[in-house]
C-alpha cells in the first residue's frame, strides 16, 4: 500500500512538472511573439541601416527584397523563430558575423560569473538567514539585519568602486579589470573576477538572507517546531530537519528571483570591470540597433529567467508531500 | 523512597512579560504531587494556565513566559536546575509530550515513521529497525488501521483520530516515566474521541507511566484521572481526588464548570397559532457540492444529498454531524454562496435564486450567517460600532445619529456597556468577539439567522452564556434560527426540531422530544452513546464505538447507507444489497422521527 501510494505521487509529480514545462515553454513563445513585434515597431530596419542616410527608396526596397524583409511579417517571424531553435538566429550587422558565434563568444563567461557568484552568495545567504532566523529578536539577529539591509540599500557600483578602491588601488592585491581569455588557467581567471564576484554578491546575497530568515521564522511558530523541541531534537537540527523541508520551497522560490537578476542584470558590474559577458553585449546591440543580436539576447535572458522559476517550483513540488501526491 | 511522591510541583510560579517590558505571573503557587502510575488532571478554561503548567514539566516555557520560581521534580531529576543539554535529554525519553492537535503537530514534510521513532533515534535508544519494529506494535496496541505501513504516510494522509493515536505511538516509544497529555482530544469528534480515549486507557495508562492531563471537559477527565486540579486565572481553586471532585466539589468555580457542562434543557417557547401559512424557510430536495455537474445531476464532489427540511417562524433546528458530514454547506446553500446542483430554497413559500448573484438586497437581509469564529469573521482594524454600523447603512440606510442610537441598542440586545462603542475588536474577549458577531447578524433584523458551531470555539462557561443570550434573543425577537453543531447534548437542550446529517444524508429527523428516548437510528445512537458522562467508569461500560458486526461485500447500488462501514445494527443481504427506506418511528408518546433505515422501533430497541 505504502509502495504504491509513493509510486502514484512519483507519478503525480512528474505530471505536475511536465505540465510545469510545458507552462513555461509557452510563457517563451508569447515572450518570443512580443520580442519580434516591438523589434518591428522600432524605426528603420536592417536594409536602411546597412545602406546608410544616402540609399534611395529603390534601393532600399530591392535590398530588402534580397534580405527577405518584405515578406508578410508572420512568415519572418516563423523563419526567425525556426533560426533561433536550429542555433541560427541571424547574422549580426554590426559586427557583421553571425549572431550565434557572437553570443557563443559571450555566454560561457557570463555562465561562469553567474555561476560562481551563486556558488558563494547561496551558502553565505542561507547561513546568514538561518543564524539569524534562530536568533530572533537577539543581538546577532539584529546585526545581521542592519547588514543585510543596508547591503540591499547600497547601490552596486557604489560597492564596486569602493571594492576597487580598497583591494586595487590601496591594496593592490586584485586587478582593477577583468581580463578574460580562452588560455587562461584558473590561477589567472579567478583574481581577476573575485571583485565582480563580490560585487554581485553583496546585492543577492542581501536578498535571499532576508528571504530566507522570513521563510524560517514563518514556521518556527508552528506547534509541530515545538513538538520536536518537546522531543528532545537540538536546536540545529530542528532547523535542518524539521523546519527546512517546509520552507525549502519559498527559499529556492527566492533564491531563482536573485539569482535570474545574476545574467541580465550584471550589466554596470560588467562595464565597471569590464567584463566581456552578454548583458553588456544586449546594451551596445540596443545602442546600434543590432536587432538580430538583440533579440537573441532577449531570448537567452528570457529562457534563463523560466528555467530557474521552473527549477524553484518542481523543487516546490518535490518538497511538499500534498503536491507529490494528489 | 517508595512513598516519595514521583512527581512532585512546589511553589511553582510562571511569569511573562507585557509590551511595557514588566514582568507579571501568569501562573503562580502551583502546588502538586503525583505517586508513580498516577493520573493527575488540570482542567480549567483557556487563559487558565493549564497547558503553560503542563509545559513546565518538561521545563519548557513558550517564547516570552519564563519559570521564574519553585520547583518542579520528576523522580530525581529536578527541572529548574538543569541547563538546555540536560532538558533535552530527558525530554522525548524519560518525559514524553502528547499535543493538543496532532494535526499541526505532525511535521506536514515528513512520513509518520520517521517522526514517531525520531524520540528514540535521538536519544540513541535503540536501532532504527527496532524503533520501527516498536512502533509497528504500539499501532497495533493503539488499534491503528494498516500498523504494517501506516508509518509510510503522511500527516495529510491520515484523519484527526489517527494522528492523535499516532502522536500516542510517539510518545510511548522510549517507555517514558511521565506522559504530559495537552487536549489531546479537544478536536475530535465526539464519536472518534471515544475511540481514542479507550486507546489512551488502554496503551498509555495501564503500561504505568505517570500521566498528567489537561483538558477543559470534566467529563473527560472523569474517565481518566486519579487526582483533579481545577485551575483558573493561573490559580488553583481546588484539588483532590477524582471522585470527590466530581460529586461533592467545594469550590463554586468548579460548580459553575460542573454546570456549564451540562447545558439546561429550555423549554420551547409557545407558537402563537398561525394559519397554516408557508414555512419561513424550506428546502427541498436539495443536492449540493463542488466541482462540475456531471450526467448523473451530481456534482463532481458532492456534499449533500437530497436535503428536505422546514423551519417555522421562530423556530429552532439543529442541525448535528460529525465534522466532514456537511452541516455548514447547508448554511452555504441557504446563504447563496453555493448555489445547489439541483433542488430549491424557498424564503416565505419564494423560490431564492440560487446564488448570490440573483438575490435582492431585501433577501440578503432577510437571512443572515453567523460564522464559527469570531476572530477571523470580524475586520480587526474596526471598532465594535463600526462593524456593528454597517449592516445598518447597507440595509437600512441609517446614519449619524440615528445608527448611532441603533448600535447602543444593539450592545443592550446582547449584554455589552455601551462604553464598548470605540472599542477595537482585537481588545475584546472570544465571548465578546462572539457576541458583536451575532449583534453584527442581527443589526439587519433578519428573519432567520444561520449559526455555524458558534459556540464551539468558546469556553463551556462562555459558551453556555452565548446560548443563554440566543434564548432570550429568540424569546424577545421571535428571529427564527438554525443551529449548527457538533455537539448533540447542546442541540438538544436548545432546538425544537433536530436534524442528524451523516455523509451528507439525512438518517434522523424529528422533534427534540423523539431524541430524549430510544429508539434512534443507529448514527444518532452512536452520537448519543459518545458523549461522555461525568462520571468514573462511563468509559469502559458505553457499547458506542464497538466493533460493527461482519457483512459481506456492499453491491453498487448508489443509494446504499452511507453508514453502513460504521453501523453496529447492520443486517447481512439487507444493508449492503438494499437501499434503506425513509420511515417514521413511533416512540409511544414521546413523538415521533424520520429515520433512514432498514430496521423499525422493535428491532433497533435492543440497541
Amino acid at each position: 500500500m505504502a509502495g504504491a501510494s509513493s509510486q502514484s505521487g512519483m507519478k503525480a509529480a512528474l505530471t505536475l512538472t511536465t505540465q510545469r514545462f510545458a507552462s513555461s515553454l509557452l510563457t517563451l513563445l508569447l515572450v518570443s511573439v512580443t520580442i519580434f513585434v516591438i523589434a518591428q515597431l522600432l524605426p528603420g530596419d536592417a536594409a536602411q541601416e546597412a545602406l546608410g542616410q544616402s540609399a534611395t527608396a529603390e534601393q532600399i526596397a530591392a535590398l530588402r527584397h534580397e534580405m527577405g524583409l518584405d515578406r508578410p511579417a508572420y512568415v519572418r517571424y516563423a523563419d526567425w523563430l525556426g533560426g533561433m531553435v536550429s542555433g541560427n538566429p541571424g547574422q549580426s550587422m554590426v559586427a557583421n558575423m553571425p549572431v550565434a558565434e557572437v553570443i557563443a563568444e559571450r555566454l560561457p563567461n557570463s555562465l561562469l560569473l553567474a555561476a560562481l557568484t551563486a556558488l558563494v552568495a547561496v551558502p553565505v545567504a542561507l547561513a546568514i538567514g538561518i543564524g539569524s532566523a534562530m536568533n530572533r529578536g537577539g543581538r546577532i539577529d539584529r546585526a545581521l539585519n542592519i547588514a543585510t539591509l543596508s547591503m540591499v540599500a547600497v547601490p552596486e557600483f557604489l560597492v564596486a568602486t569602493i571594492a576597487v578602491l580598497i583591494f586595487s588601488v590601496k591594496l593592490r592585491w586584485l586587478p582593477s579589470i577583468a581580463l578574460v581569455s580562452d588560455d587562461m588557467t584558473w590561477g589567472e581567471y579567478l583574481p581577476g573576477v573575485a571583485m565582480p564576484i563580490l560585487t554581485l554578491s553583496v546585492v543577492v546575497i542581501a536578498q535571499m538572507a532576508r528571504m530566507t530568515r522570513a521563510a524560517v521564522i514563518d514556521q518556527m511558530d508552528r506547534p509541530y517546531v515545538e513538538m520536536a523541541v518537546l522531543k528532545g531534537v537540538a536546536p540545529v537540527q530542528v532547523v535542518l530537519k524539521h523546519i527546512m523541508p517546509n520552507a525549502i520551497a519559498p527559499i529556492v522560490n527566492a533564491m531563482a528571483l536573485s539569482l535570474s537578476y545574476l545574467l541580465g542584470g550584471a550589466v554596470i558590474v560588467e562595464t565597471i570591470f569590464n567584463y566581456p559577458g552578454l548583458a553588456s553585449l544586449m546594451v551596445n546591440a540596443v545602442t546600434s540597433r543590432d536587432m538580430p543580436l538583440l533579440q537573441a539576447c532577449a531570448m537567452i535572458f528570457c529562457a534563463a529567467y523560466l528555467l530557474l522559476m521552473l527549477i524553484a517550483d518542481v523543487t516546490a513540488i518535490l518538497a511538499n508531500p500534498r503536491l507529490r501526491a494528489q | 523512597m517508595s512513598d516519595r511522591p514521583h512527581v512532585e510541583v512546589q511553589g511553582l510560579v510562571v511569569t511573562a512579560r507585557n509590551p511595557a517590558g514588566e514582568t507579571f505571573p501568569i501562573v503562580s503557587g502551583i502546588d502538586f504531587a503525583l505517586k508513580r502510575g498516577e493520573v493527575l488532571a488540570l482542567i480549567g478554561e483557556s487563559g487558565s494556565g493549564k497547558t503553560t503548567i503542563a509545559l513546565t514539566l518538561l521545563g519548557h516555557a513558550r517564547p516570552g513566559a519564563t519559570i521564574a520560581g519553585g520547583s518542579i521534580r520528576v523522580g530525581d531529576a529536578e527541572l529548574t536546575k538543569l541547563d538546555r543539554g540536560a532538558l533535552a535529554q530527558l525530554r522525548g525519553n524519560r518525559i514524553a509530550y502528547i499535543a493538543q492537535s496532532a494535526a499541526s503537530a505532525f511535521n506536514p514534510s515528513r512520513t509518520i515513521m520517521d517522526q514517531v521513532v525520531e524520540p528514540a533515534m535521538i536519544h540513541r535508544l535503540m536501532s532504527r529497525a527496532a524503533a520501527e519494529r516498536k512502533a509497528v506494535d504500539l499501532f497495533r496496541a493503539l488499534a491503528l488501521p494498516f500498523p504494517d505501513t501506516i508509518g509510510a504516510r503522511y500527516p495529510h494522509q491520515l484523519s484527526g483520530g489517527q494522528l492523535q493515536r499516532l502522536m500516542a505511538a510517539m510518545a510511548l516509544i522510549t517507555d517514558p516515566e511521565l506522559v504530559i497529555l495537552d487536549e489531546p482530544t479537544t478536536a475530535l469528534d465526539v464519536t472518534t474521541q471515544i475511540e481514542v480515549l479507550r486507546a489512551f486507557k488502554a496503551v498509555v495508562l495501564e503500561r504505568g507511566a505517570t500521566a498528567i492531563y489537561v483538558s477543559h471537559d470534566l467529563a473527560v477527565v472523569a474517565q481518566m484521572a486519579d487526582q483533579i486540579v481545577v485551575l483558573n486565572h493561573g490559580r488553583i481553586r481546588e484539588a483532590g481526588a477524582a471522585a470527590q471532585i466530581l460529586h461533592a466539589p467545594a469550590d463554586d468555580y468548579t460548580r459553575t464548570l460542573m454546570a456549564a457542562a451540562r447545558p439546561a434543557i429550555r423549554p420551547i417557547p409557545a407558537k402563537a397559532d398561525l394559519p397554516a401559512a408557508a414555512p419561513l424557510l424550506e428546502i427541498r430536495n436539495v443536492t449540493a457540492g463542488y466541482g462540475k455537474i456531471g450526467k448523473d445531476g451530481l456534482p463532481r464532489v458532492p456534499v449533500l444529498r437530497d436535503i428536505n427540511l422546514t423551519i417555522e417562524r421562530g423556530g429552532t433546528l439543529g442541525v448535528i454531524g460529525e465534522s466532514g458530514s456537511g452541516k455548514s454547506t447547508i448554511a452555504r446553500v441557504i446563504a447563496g454562496l453555493l448555489p445547489p446542483a439541483s433542488g430549491q430554497v424557498l424564503l416565505d413559500g419564494e423560490p431564492l435564486p440560487p446564488g448570490l448573484d440573483g438575490r435582492s438586497r431585501e433577501q440578503f437581509r432577510r437571512i443572515q450567517l453567523v460564522f464559527q469564529n469570531a476572530d477571523t469573521a470580524l475586520n480587526p482594524a474596526h471598532s465594535v460600532g463600526q462593524i456593528l454600523a454597517r449592516p445598518l447603512a447597507f440595509y437600512a440606510g441609517l446614519k449619524g445619529n440615528a445608527a448611532h442610537l441603533r448600535v447602543l441598542e444593539l450592545l443592550d440586545l446582547i449584554r455589552l456597556p455601551a462604553s464598548l462603542i470605540d472599542r477595537n475588536i482585537g481588545g475584546l474577549s472570544g465571548g465578546q468577539k462572539q457576541r458583536v458577531n451575532l449583534a453584527r447578524a442581527l443589526a439587519a433584523d433578519p428573519q432567520i439567522i444561520l449559526c455555524d458551531e458558534v459556540t464551539s470555539a468558546l469556553d463551556t462557561v462562555v459558551g453556555a452564556a452565548i446560548l443563554e443570550l440566543m434564548a432570550e434573543l429568540r424569546r424577545e425577537l421571535g428571529i427564527a434560527t438554525m443551529f449548527i453543531s457538533h455537539d448533540i447534548s447542546t442541540v438538544r437542550a436548545i432546538c425544537d426540531d433536530i436534524l442528524v446529517l451523516y455523509s451528507g444524508t439525512m438518517v434522523e429527523t424529528g422533534p427534540r422530544s423523539a431524541f430524549a428516548t430510544a429508539p434512534f437510528h443507529p448514527y444518532t445512537d452512536l452520537l448519543i452513546g459518545s458523549v461522555p458522562e461525568m462520571r468514573a467508569g462511563w468509559l469502559e461500560e458505553s457499547h458506542a464505538g464497538a466493533a460493527p458486526p461482519p457483512i459481506g461485500a456492499a453491491g453498487d447500488h448508489p443509494d446504499l447507507c452511507r453508514f453502513l462501514p460504521r453501523c453496529a445494527a447492520r443486517v447481512d443481504g439487507l444493508c449492503n444489497i438494499t437501499p434503506p427506506p425513509r420511515h417514521g418511528l413511533d416512540k409511544g408518546s414521546a413523538g415521533a422521527s424520520r429515520i433512514l433505515c432498514h430496521h423499525g422501533d422493535e428491532s433497533l430497541i435492543p440497541l
